[in-house]
């Protein structure tokens, strides 16, 4: 992530109570930045920009632009080792998927979540399963593959406020 | 003896009939074999993972209409992937245990006529081995011991984490797989980073970063002469059998560990013959200890 000094300007202080009220962000100003969750991170041992840790304080600080427009929010493998390890309970790996979520409401949703999206909606499957793979089922003996109720599942997603995003975007 | 239940509702997820069929041919053989009865779900949505990172809310709905389902079956949900099953168990403990949000994804589910009641667990499969199963059950349907392999566990992290959600063996030293895996007759060595993430959900963001993860674990299994690399969720296979050449080919280095599904190699320790248990169509060969079991003696 930037390196450059934080200006008070771009510091948005109602963005920790904003994280805080959702599932998975509620513990976020507990933590007192120890750096397990860097220390421990998988992903931080082979990238030169993921830092869990500076994550967090970002958020901590209402750094909302500089958190939610850049790329490496997306790196977290969502190991949770981060969360198990965390020694103020800070569910570490809730709170990058909580900025996540956020990010997505802008509009940064990488290519491979709507794709995703659209498959889950057409087939109940989040993948495009060919029609040579239903095939192959058949002769390794394998029951057939219990299909998708579109009707039934978009019924369910209606009034999702995510789905109209993506929909508008997908096609 | 105590009579758990043996019949459960076979949750496939997408990766495995997508581009992981070993892993459900060889399960669903095992699993007949240890008298587990599997019914197909009678209709199938993705567990909502995959969409956990744009739209939490999404996910809930997805995984709560999955086991709406389950329960309208009355069954409990086994899983081959660890991803489902993890998901499942999470909305299932968030849903039962507050009402609030209970009620909140039930008006979503009402649109299609389905409500979730919390009636039903769901496990993934080494769960079920494990628990319902039982190892002695396991050991007693070994017909022809494994003692000539050598071979290495791993875990994967949904499976074990989050701890607070999943609660199944330990994540800072799980014994489950090892003590399956020992259960077989084989070897399980003992290498470094064991419980270290394969690096799958960072695909497609940085190939980079998720090669040099599965390359790191590849190394430590090698340095230990582990014949075989057993894993039990479909993603982390992908990323050590399917990648495995080409992780070879970026890093410049040599593995040639052939990676198996648990099933797999309870299965030859059961003496069902390989074609059965789709060693075809594993990406790396694994003709020599395919070869070595072979020509080992039966010896019960």
């Amino acid at each position: 992530m930037t390196e450059k000094s934080v200006k008070a300007s771009e510091i948005k202080s109602d963005f920790k109570y904003k994280i805080s009220k959702m599932h998975g962000g509620e513990k976020l100003m507990r933590c007192f930045q120890c750096g397990t969750c860097t220390s421990d991170c998988p992903v931080a041992r082979f990238s030169d920009t993921y830092r869990p840790r500076q994550i967090i304080r970002m958020a901590q600080l209402g750094l909302k632009d500089r958190v939610l427009d850049s790329d490496t929010l997306w790196l977290c493998a969502a190991c949770f080792t981060c969360t198990d390890r965390c020694p103020q309970d800070v569910e570490v790996a809730s709170v990058i998927r909580v900025l996540r979520n956020l990010a997505a409401e802008e509009g940064h949703i990488p290519q491979v979540f709507k794709d995703q999206c659209a498959s889950i909606l057409e087939s109940g499957y989040a993948y495009k399963i060919p029609e040579l793979k239903l095939k192959k089922r058949e002769s390794s003996g394998l029951p057939p593959l219990p299909k998708g109720n579109p009707d039934s599942l978009c019924k369910t997603l209606r009034s999702v406020d995510f789905l109209k995003h993506v929909e508008r975007k997908v096609e | 003896m105590k009579m758990a239940q043996q019949k459960f509702l076979m949750f496939l997820g997408c990766a495995i009939p997508y581009r992981v069929s070993a892993f459900e041919i060889s399960a669903r053989k095992i699993l007949g074999k240890l008298d587990v009865e599997l019914v197909e779900m009678p209709e199938f949505n993705c567990c909502g993972l995959p969409l956990d990172p744009v739209s939490h809310e999404m996910m809930l709905i997805l995984a709560a209409r999955n086991l709406a389902l389950a329960e309208e079956k009355g069954l409990n949900i086994i899983t081959l992937c660890p991803g489902c099953a993890g998901t499942l168990k999470k909305v299932n403990k968030m849903l039962k245990g507050d009402k609030a949000l209970r009620d909140e994804i039930n008006c979503h589910l009402k649109e299609a006529g389905l409500q979730f009641k919390g009636t039903v667990d769901a496990k993934h499969f080494m769960q079920v081995l494990i628990e319902d199963v039982g190892l002695e059950k396991i050991k007693k349907s070994v017909s022809k011991p494994l003692a000539m392999l050598k071979v290495a566990e791993h875990n994967g992290c949904h499976i074990l984490r989050p701890k607070e959600f999943i609660g199944f063996d330990d994540p800072e030293d799980p014994k489950t797989l090892k003590t399956l895996i020992e259960a077989t007759g084989a070897t399980c060595l003992d290498y470094m980073d064991e419980t270290e993430c394969c690096g799958a959900p960072s695909v497609g963001v940085s190939d980079k970063v998720a090669l040099q993860l599965a390359r790191d674990k590849l190394n430590h299994v090698k340095n230990v002469d582990a014949q075989a690399l057993i894993t039990i969720c479909p993603f982390c296979h992908i990323m050590y059998d399917t990648n495995e050449l080409r992780i070879e080919k970026m890093f410049n280095e040599v593995y040639g560990i052939p990676v198996l599904h648990y099933p797999q190699l309870l299965g030859l320790a059961m003496s069902i013959p390989p074609e059965e248990l789709a060693f075809n169509e594993l990406r790396v060969d694994s003709s020599k200890i395919l070869k070595q079991v072979c020509e080992a003696k039966t010896n019960v």
